[in-house]
């Protein structure tokens, strides 16, 4: 919208203020993102600019705050030998990182599967009581995670106490029916990891619905009968034909289920114990009881993250229109 | 159908040796049509069946406990009975008394009493102690139970607990959903308002409402004009500039919320600038954090992504040459954006703005961190009572007026837009 050579003054004085006025709100969405950046490299235990910082003085940045993500909690810092599995065992943000990536990894991978299914499923014309289904699968995006949080709490720990006693009830009956009845009489969900994983792939699934749904729009449904007229079953048919075209949505889907359970902290709240720790969850009692730059190194890891992820996100988006580009529509 | 009719009277359809007249031919159609629309149920069956077991049971049985309380009844089975029989004004009888100290008893011994005095304790406080020093003598006392138990403590013949009692014997219990409402349940059921100073939860919503509405408020004036720029600019400079709206939209909440600390603490980025260009000296900082505008700032911040981007892709959808054909039946800038352009983008604001109140209205994370005491939100007192006044039942009532209010504008969206619009990123 470049403006034409005959405007006004006043049409020039409005394009400019309303680009500036723009401008002020772009600056307000990636300011405190990039912020974080320099902050992190502080010097000092500050959370906030030092002189030195303003004046560009080497000495006032430092890595201390990186070191302090791979130190803190650890044994023995200061020993040479051993060092990397003192860190990877127990420095505490390490930990995290490596609960959010475990809980994330098959939290995406339950969600992608049963969603992409039940998208597949949602989209036929011939699916009876679509738009109730829709709406009760797309519920846990939508209702508030402290209620989210507080029932499965709830359910999963007496739910686990039901399965507990027919585990016991089991036990009873000899054979395999015992060690079958005694593993589930110890079965446990809230405070382990199976339980923030399911919680997790819960909330993560709309996300997969919704983008799996909305490349399969743009499906030509004669393809599949295509396939089924030349003697392809339907699991092939599916696997060959449907998958390949929907594959930007599913994977889209995945990153946000991903992103989801890596970015969630309410549930974890109320799902897991220090062993679960998340990085989100590790954060927010940061945030809460000592605030320290710690928390910004951890930030910026989190945004060069995050541009990774928009990078990879922007080559699928190009990908399927390329790839929908050669299908008739 | 007539020409199939038509077509079978001419010469009789047969496959494999079957005559296929009208009859044989809607059995088997319809046939055809249940075996294709249970294979696509099958489909969505797996996830149909995780979703109702770890997520719509879960949330039932929890709220639940807003309506079914068994902590008194459960424990205190033989008090019970007989305070369904007293009519919550007349003096208790010595059955009563000899009831309660049976109960008594047994709560003693199996070390429960604890948990009866609390439930007692909320419908008439300050009877915690009474319980619980009447317990560790309870063996002592002997019948009659009237005399005995009154003389251990004045407070037995106090017809305010006995009231109490009767109240917390209910099982199923609409008490705490009025106590979410800022009512109070008597123990002759009527319910009427909660004393003055009891009186929070109406206030709590409000203001939740209040900084939901403000958030999307803002959230509109603020991704209406760059949404419109987007729309407009080249397709080169519109990309790169989503990359400002999209980063955020990727980034951790917590992120967020810790840049905006950073930002706004008294020590913190804005209050530096302020210092340095003089509009405050350096004792008079501005509190922007911590507080309601804290909540309100970190919040648009984390949303403005989900209203402009269903904004920009609406106005996206919106022909150049609509404006033009206005402009060039003489409209002026203004009449042609008002009376041309806006009225095509309201799908887009109501889609936006619905998504970012229901999202705002159940927010917790931000609140919890930058809010402090008058920035923060339902949510969050929901989650104080199952932490620290452990009253569940409570903070499940108030858990159900809050999906209520969740669930009328998720309704309203569906009825809008469609959940089948849905589009992200």
């Amino acid at each position: 919208m470049a403006i034409p050579a005959y405007a006004g003054w006043g049409e020039r004085l409005w394009y400019y203020t309303f680009r500036f006025l723009c401008g002020l709100i772009f600056l307000f969405l990636i300011s405190p993102i990039l912020i974080v950046l320099p902050l992190s490299f502080n010097a000092e235990n500050y959370f906030s600019f030092t002189p030195g910082m303003l004046g560009l003085d080497p000495d006032a940045f430092s890595l201390r705050h990186y070191k302090d993500i791979l130190t803190n909690g650890m044994a023995n810092p200061e020993r040479l030998t051993g060092w990397w599995s003192d860190a990877w065992n127990n420095a505490q943000w390490i930990r995290s990182m490596r609960n959010s990536f475990f809980i994330g990894f098959f939290a995406t991978i339950i969600a992608t599967v049963l969603g992409t299914l039940a998208a597949v499923g949602l989209s036929r014309s011939e699916m009876p009581f679509k738009k109730k289904i829709m709406a009760l699968l797309i519920s846990p995006m939508i209702v508030p995670l402290v209620i989210t949080g507080a029932g499965i709490f709830r359910g999963f720990s007496d739910g686990a106490r039901l399965i507990n006693s027919f585990g016991a009830w089991l036990a009873d009956f000899g054979g395999p029916l015992t060690w079958i009845g005694n593993w589930l009489n110890e079965f446990e969900l809230v405070y382990t990891h199976l339980g923030v994983i399911l919680s997790h792939a819960v909330l993560g699934t709309p996300f997969v619905i919704i983008t799996v749904t909305a490349t399969l729009v743009g499906f030509d449904q004669s393809l599949v009968r295509a396939a089924y007229g030349m003697g392809a079953t339907p699991l092939r048919t599916f696997f060959k034909v449907q998958m390949p075209l929907i594959l930007p949505g599913v994977i889209s889907g995945a990153l946000f289920a991903f992103v989801t359970s890596f970015d969630e902290v309410v549930v974890v709240i109320a799902m897991a114990s220090v062993e679960q720790r998340t990085i989100p969850r590790q954060m927010f009692s940061g945030i809460r009881e000592q605030i320290s730059p710690t928390i910004l190194a951890v930030a910026t890891i989190l945004v060069v993250l995050s541009i990774a992820l928009l990078a990879t996100l922007e080559l699928i988006r190009r990908r399927g229109e390329r790839l929908r580009g050669v299908t008739p529509a | 159908m007539t020409a199939i009719a038509n077509n079978s009277s001419a010469a009789p359809l047969t496959i494999d040796g079957v005559i296929i007249d009208d009859a044989e031919l809607k059995k088997r159609l319809d046939k055809a049509m249940f075996r294709s629309r249970f294979r696509a149920f099958l489909l969505v069956l797996p996830l149909l069946l995780f979703i109702v077991f770890s997520f719509i049971l879960p949330i039932a049985y929890f709220l639940m406990q807003g309506i079914y309380d068994s902590s008194f009844s459960s424990k205190m089975p033989e008090v019970t009975k007989s305070l369904k029989d007293w009519d919550a004004v007349s003096e208790p009888t010595e059955e009563m008394y000899a009831a309660l100290a049976a109960d008594l008893r047994v709560v003693s011994a199996n070390k429960t009493i604890g948990r009866v005095a609390t439930r007692v304790n909320r419908e008439f406080p300050g009877s915690r102690s009474l319980f619980t020093s009447t317990g560790r003598s309870i063996s002592k006392l002997e019948a009659p139970f009237k005399e005995s138990l009154v003389e251990k403590k004045k407070k037995w013949a106090d017809i305010r607990v006995w009231q109490g009692m009767k109240t917390a014997s209910r099982t199923w219990t609409p008490g705490y959903y009025a106590a979410a409402v800022d009512l109070k349940l008597n123990a002759d059921g009527s319910i009427d308002q909660q004393v003055e100073k009891r009186r929070i939860h109406i206030k709590l919503f409000l203001r939740t409402l209040k900084i939901s509405f403000l958030v999307t408020l803002f959230c509109v004036v603020l991704g209406y004009p760059i949404a419109f720029l987007l729309a407009t600019l080249p397709v080169r400079t519109s990309n790169l500039l989503l990359i400002l709206v999209l980063l955020p939209f990727w980034t951790s909440i917590l992120v967020r919320t810790t840049a905006w600390i950073a930002m706004l603490q008294s020590q913190g980025v804005v209050n530096d600038l302020l210092v340095y260009f003089g509009i405050t000296d350096d004792g008079s900082r501005y509190s922007l954090i911590y507080n309601q505008l804290g909540t309100l700032i970190a919040m648009t911040h984390i949303l403005l992504p989900f209203m402009v981007l269903p904004l920009y892709s609406v106005m996206k959808g919106i022909p150049p040459s609509y404006m033009r054909a206005a402009k060039s039946l003489g409209a002026t800038n203004w009449t042609a954006f008002w009376r041309v352009y806006a009225p095509q983008t309201i799908p887009g604001i109501g889609a936006g703005g619905i998504l970012v109140f229901i999202v705002a209205i159940g927010y917790y994370i931000t609140p919890a961190l930058v809010g402090g005491q008058e920035g923060s939100m339902i949510s969050n007192f929901i989650d104080s009572h199952m932490r620290q006044t452990l009253n569940w039942n409570l903070a499940a009532a108030l858990g159900g007026v809050l999906l209520f209010v969740v669930l009328v504008f998720y309704w309203l969206y569906d009825r809008i837009v469609g959940i089948d619009n849905m589009k992200l990123g």
